[in-house]
């Protein structure tokens, strides 16, 4: 199935973009010809492999990722806002929600 | 200067720590007008740091990398410097704590003198992407360094530091290597710790080193490789001291294997003589020089543009104009300033990118294309596991071209992503790599590089093979731009 117009603008607002619509006209041939290029995988027959989810090595499977449970000091709130574009009282101001 | 050579200058007293430090800063800020390497160069920080860690006192010049300067990747979080990745939508952003290899670094004596540039959030193989201009090959200034850790390559090709950290997800630190004439390693998945290095394919992402030589990258591996609790894919295999293991030779009965398939169409004349000479070296040296095959590699590409795309889609949606970084002005509502910060702040390829991996992952496309990516991806793993039955390193070439005139390639996505044929294999299987010099185009203007590639863990083997390469045909030519030795 072809990928449209339409199909980039709601990608877009999945992936909370607010495209331009020079940019929608310029990425819907874009995205359709990668799209078609990693079609390729159509061509291999996959049913007997398992996808390669989670570890990529043996090692990496086996080693024991939690740590100790002990309380370590967090970042602060200070800290935490010190980059904020907007930050208000102790919190990360934003418009309203609703 | 290589390490070696710091040690010698230090010992004999030719030059003090700060004089070093003083010099590598002195070259950054000279060529950066020219190259564009650099996006913070921190010369009041930089010499600071040399006198908290007392670079004159014997015990801390013992240290492994003692007064050795520095140069890290943009998107690597050093606190107190700046980490934008390369975008408008983090530009000046402080994190307030370091990444796991700059702790370890700078715990070894190294001295962080600065930022490189690099490709927006790491998406690019030619470091064009960057919001702050592009960076320029030292060998030919009209031309891109690779990409997307370009400003690292170049500040190591140009000898503004011995050593520089850049990542890679698809070749993004062996391809600049190779396009730059310098030594490239990307680690197994899990050797080196990702606490700190902003994330864009988490299953793919691995921090790597640039060196001069192969002895620098073996000894800076040694130093920031191992086990961290704050990365969880980190592992507790034992992090040998991968300089003892060069030698200068290759073990009794190596075998390289070369799989035939990947010298045939888009590779450039010079390219594939300059390698299959590599290989010839390599049976001089005593090496049986077997075929392998990697039936599953001619899918790469496609295989990694979805998943690269899909992680990217989900970790960068972190990026949202609420806690830190760039936030776009007047949005009526929480949604409308998603959108028009991520819309202003994010640049061209890093979008495509975004919307390409949000489609694949979208309702109804995931098995089509994430699911039959990752089933893909493990026939490309068992590739690589018979193979490596049959020998000890594969050699390829990294990059099927040398370095490409600045514009040549941004108008199409798609053959840029081509570039990424040789390098892509190694992040899907989780294993090493390593880009070496070996030989120049027959213009003799470019570099050319040769990449070897391991089981898993197996970095010790590869700097063997790599060393033993190097002894036998040393690199000695020079790029046009570079720093007073």
């Amino acid at each position: 199935m072809p990928i449209t117009e339409s199909d980039i603008a709601k990608i877009a607002a999945l992936a909370q973009l607010e495209i331009t619509d020079e940019e929608r006209r310029e990425l819907t041939p874009q995205i359709a010809s990668i799209v078609a290029y990693v079609e390729q995988l159509n061509e291999l027959d996959t049913s007997g492999a398992e996808p390669a989810l989670g570890g990529l090595t043996e090692a990496g499977e086996r080693t024991d990722a939690a740590r100790e449970d002990v309380p370590l000091p967090s970042l602060g709130q200070t800290l935490a806002l010190d980059q904020a574009p907007d930050p208000a009282a102790g919190h990360f101001r934003v418009p309203k929600v609703l | 200067m290589n390490i070696e050579t710091i040690k010698t200058r230090l010992a004999g007293g030719e030059q003090d720590a700060r004089a070093i430090v003083e010099s590598a800063l002195d070259a950054a800020e000279e060529l950066n007008g020219t190259l564009g390497a650099f996006l913070q160069i921190d010369r009041a920080g930089a010499l600071a740091r040399l006198n908290n860690s007392d670079g004159r006192s014997d015990e801390s010049l013992t240290r492994p990398l003692a007064a050795v300067p520095v140069a890290i990747k943009d998107n690597i979080c050093v606190r107190g410097l700046q980490t934008s990745c390369g975008s408008a939508i983090l530009g000046k952003y402080q994190p307030p704590y370091n990444a796991t290899a700059i702790e370890r670094l700078e715990a070894a004596g190294a001295i962080i003198i600065g930022k490189t540039n690099c490709d927006e959030f790491a998406m690019g193989s030619s470091n064009e992407n960057s919001a702050f201009g592009p960076v320029r090959n030292p060998w030919d200034t009209g031309r891109v360094p690779g990409g997307s850790s370009g400003g690292s390559a170049a500040a190591v090709a140009a000898r503004i530091v011995p050593v520089a950290l850049g990542s890679d997800t698809g070749g993004s630190v062996r391809q600049p290597a190779s396009l730059c004439g310098i030594v490239g390693v990307k680690p197994t998945y899990g050797r080196v710790s990702r606490y700190g290095l902003v994330a864009f394919g988490s299953s793919l992402d691995q921090i790597g080193i640039f060196a001069t030589n192969t002895h620098d990258a073996a000894l800076t591996l040694s130093v920031i490789a191992g086990r961290d609790a704050r990365d969880a894919t980190t592992t507790d295999v034992d992090v040998p001291d991968y300089v003892s293991e060069l030698t200068g030779d290759l073990p009794r009965g190596a075998r390289i294997g070369v799989a035939r398939d990947l010298f045939g169409e888009g590779l450039d004349t010079d390219v594939r003589e300059s390698v299959e000479a590599a290989i010839e070296v390599y049976r001089s040296l005593g090496a049986e020089v077997v075929d392998v095959e990697l039936p599953h590699a001619k899918y790469a590409i496609a295989v990694y543009y979805i998943i690269a795309t899909a992680e990217a889609s989900s970790n960068l949606a972190r990026f949202d104009g609420v806690r830190y970084g760039f936030r776009a002005e007047e949005s009526r509502t929480l949604r409308e300033m998603y959108q028009r910060t991520r819309e202003e702040g994010f640049g061209a390829e890093v979008k495509r990118r975004i919307m390409l991996g949000t489609y694949v992952l979208s309702s109804g496309y995931y098995d089509a294309y994430y699911l039959k990516a990752q089933k893909v991806r493990a026939l490309l793993k068992q590739d690589f596991s018979r193979a490596f039955e049959r020998c000890d390193a594969i050699i390829t070439p990294t990059s099927p071209t040398t370095a490409f005139l600045l514009g040549e390639k941004t108008d199409d996505p798609l053959a840029m992503y081509l570039n990424d044929i040789y390098t892509v294999t190694a992040n899907l299987a989780g294993i090493p790599g390593l880009s070496v010099p070996c030989g120049l185009s027959a213009t003799g203007s470019l570099p050319i590089g040769m990449q070897l590639l391991g089981p898993h863990w197996s970095e010790a083997t590869l700097f063997r093979f790599a060393h033993a390469y190097e002894q036998a045909q040393p690199f000695t030519a020079r790029p046009r731009v570079t720093a007073k030795e």
